[in-house]
């Protein structure tokens, strides 16, 4: 029996999870198969691999960068102007590389930019990379001959010679080639975890100073780390180029690192799973939330603050503190409580969301007269019993919360307990 | 590991009349202190004396204001302590510097790895390193931890913490080892434990340790180097330095008072 399997709990079936994931990235656009919902899912594809080469940074580097986007988007800028030269015949590269080219753009960019960022960790380093991401959005406008100025660099990704028929023309062939590229990215930055330097990279993120007494240069492995996070960035960018055919100047700007960032953190950055289950949030959020709600930045930022403030290591940490419970068979006592905290906590997001919605309708949609429609209601936003009504509903609701809160607390402490005593007695044995 | 084959030099570890000020503070005045290889030395001193400082100075986390520092002959002044740790010295910490979110296993295996020559490698998997995971393996065993392989580094009482920070300090076999106060904050029965583990780890080591308590510094140093005010007050063995007037007045003499200062 091999004795060096690591320390994480779930190992036993890591070949069935990597089958597995293989296989829900190759049948799940046969169970979505609008082109709509294709197109979704090769965002999805792309997200995923930004929010993890991300997480390298901040999960397992402890480097909290507010500039990621800089990467991601002069990957994308470079494939769309490869893509083009393909087009026009100076580069003899398939379609099938472009999003490579991106990745070497985001490796280079990182290997020249990161050089500085990452002398420095902790505040320094979050400065610089948020000057950097300034410094490279103010480039974008006033070098329009790379950058294309406000309209951006547009492509056509039907071009070159077709290989066995693909012509990334329609929507599933681009899927597929993300999808690919997806499957080997994920599995790349997992396998970097499990190596010396994605090793010493968590040791620099949780004790800097001891790192340097064990013989190892904590900048290097800083800027190491940083070229690689570059790397798979760099090839999100591209495949986002194949992917909407066109790019401009937002790709590198400061509200899409913010949203790596939010999102990376919303997945959880202590699991390397946390940044998928965020990115494919992200793209949720801003595909079909953005589509029900004009207050869904709102939202998603009382949902950011909420988690921060009770489950900041994300919705990961919370899948895999239950999951503990399970192993341990508390699970069943806990689901009650569970339906109950959902319940309530539905009673006040429908009356917080009713408030919400009348105030964004008077300030944006006062034209169409005070009514608006709130599920199967209609809200009068100037009337006192819409107002009250919903006060009503969420105050009542968080009433409820707070009791449903404080016996759960109660409970999974309790369970805690139960766990601690069950592995000390399991240790005995 | 890899000792270097130049010609040897007679001292594992020499100060060269060592000096270090912090704006006008002089804190180390002229230490000059030569130690013969496989010596066990135990430096003690009133509080402030400067022995951390020192330690600081020796592993690079502090430049030196002037003076020299020598191991095995070559020179260190001027190298990073990432530098210094590659040409074979290691240190321990006063306060607890572990890696707590990793498991024990991990600690130590990350204390391991530069000396096996695997630096900043991405294309091997860990669990491939045998040599190094057997070497763990080992280093678990040395310091008493193996029981506790996959429990994370902040999970662990305060002793197990100072075994595995011991632990991490003689994982990539250095040859000169400073501890700095090993046994601060341990009950007296965990002190006593703690000392024979530190003999037993460092057998045929060059050791210096900083440490408090007299009894333990007595049972454990082959010499003792008394620092007092930033000084070399005397370096002898234990027994000449218990009988060493100087001594007792400037450094006994406090820790007696120490001693009543706190009984109040």
């Amino acid at each position: 029996m091999n004795s060096y399997y690591e320390f994480k709990p779930i190992n036993v079936g890591r070949w069935l999870i990597w089958s597995l994931f293989a296989l829900l990235l190759g049948v799940v656009p046969w169970l979505f198969n609008s082109s709509f919902s294709i197109t979704i899912l090769s965002q999805m594809g792309i997200a995923i691999i930004a929010c993890l080469s991300y997480n390298m940074l901040l999960g397992q580097g402890g480097m909290l960068s507010f500039g990621h986007a800089v990467y991601t988007g002069l990957g994308a800028y470079l494939a769309i102007h490869a893509l083009n030269s393909i087009t026009d015949g100076s580069l003899p590269i398939p379609v099938s590389a472009v999003p490579l080219t991106g990745g070497l753009a985001g490796m280079f960019f990182a290997i020249l930019f990161g050089y500085v960022t990452t002398r420095k960790a902790g505040t320094t380093f979050a400065m610089i990379t948020l000057g950097l991401g300034e410094l490279v959005f103010a480039m974008s406008l006033m070098i329009p001959e790379f950058f294309g100025g406000e309209g951006g660099v547009s492509g056509n990704r039907v071009t070159g010679a077709p290989f066995l028929g693909i012509t990334y023309g329609p929507p599933i062939q681009v899927y597929y080639l993300t999808a690919v590229y997806t499957f080997l990215a994920v599995a790349a930055m997992f396998a970097f975890t499990r190596t010396p330097l994605g090793r010493m990279l968590n040791a620099v993120r949780d004790n800097p100073e001891r790192v340097e007494f064990v013989g190892y240069n904590t900048q290097r492995i800083r800027y190491t780390a940083f070229v690689i996070a570059g790397f798979f960035a760099g090839i999100s960018g591209g495949l986002g180029a194949l992917n909407f055919e066109i790019v401009t100047a937002e790709v590198v700007g400061a509200a899409r690192s913010g949203v790596y960032l939010l999102f990376t953190f919303l997945g959880g950055a202590t699991f390397f799973f946390g940044p998928i289950i965020g990115a494919v949030l992200m793209v949720l959020a801003f595909v079909l939330f953005s589509e029900l709600t004009k207050a869904w930045l709102l939202y998603l930022g009382l949902i950011f603050l909420f988690m921060v403030m009770y489950a900041p290591g994300g919705v990961a940490s919370l899948i895999m503190m239950n999951l503990r419970l399970a192993m341990y068979g508390f699970l069943r006592r806990l689901w009650v409580s569970y339906l109950a905290l959902g319940l309530t906590a539905l009673v006040v997001l429908v009356g917080a969301g009713a408030m919400i919605e009348m105030v964004y309708h008077l300030q944006l949609s006062a034209s169409l007269g005070s009514e608006l429609k709130f599920f199967w209601v209609t809200l009068n936003a100037k009337g006192l019993n819409s107002w009250f009504g919903s006060a009503f509903v969420m105050l009542t609701g968080l009433g409820l919360f707070e009791v449903c809160r404080r016996q759960f607390v109660l409970d999974w402490s309790e369970i805690q307990e139960n766990i601690e005593k069950e592995i000390k007695r399991r240790e005995a044995l | 590991m890899s000792a270097p084959s130049l010609p040897q030099a007679r001292f594992a570890l020499e100060l060269k009349d060592l000096r270090k000020s912090f704006g006008k503070t002089e804190i180390i005045r002229g230490i000059s202190l030569a130690v013969p290889k496989g010596e066990r030395v135990g430096i003690i001193g009133p509080n402030g004396a400067g022995k951390s400082t020192l330690f600081n100075l020796i592993s690079g986390r502090f430049e030196p204001s002037s003076g020299e520092v020598l191991l095995d002959g070559q020179r260190l002044n001027g190298k990073k302590p990432f530098e210094i740790n590659r040409l074979g010295l290691s240190r321990s910490f006063q306060v607890t510097n572990i890696f707590p979110k990793l498991s024990v296993f991990e600690n130590l295996r990350c204390g391991v790895l530069w000396s096996l020559g695997y630096k900043y490698t991405f294309f091997r998997f860990l669990a491939d390193l045998k040599d190094a995971n057997e070497r763990t393996d080992e280093l678990m065993e040395m310091v008493r931890l193996d029981k506790k392989r996959d429990i994370l580094a902040m999970n662990l009482t305060y002793a197990e913490q100072r075994a595995l920070e011991i632990g991490i300090t003689i994982a990539g076999g250095a040859g000169v080892i400073l501890l700095d106060e090993p046994t601060a904050g341990m009950s007296k029965s965990e002190t006593g434990r703690f000392i024979k583990l530190i003999k037993d780890v460092t057998v045929g080591k060059t050791l210096l340790t900083v440490e408090h308590d007299m009894g333990v510094v007595f049972g454990l140093a082959d010499k003792i180097a008394v620092v007092v005010y930033g000084e070399l007050l005397a370096y002898d063995t234990p027994e000449a330095v218990r009988a060493n007037a100087q001594v007792q007045e400037a450094y006994l003499g406090s820790a007696v008072a120490e001693l009543q200062s706190e009984g109040h």
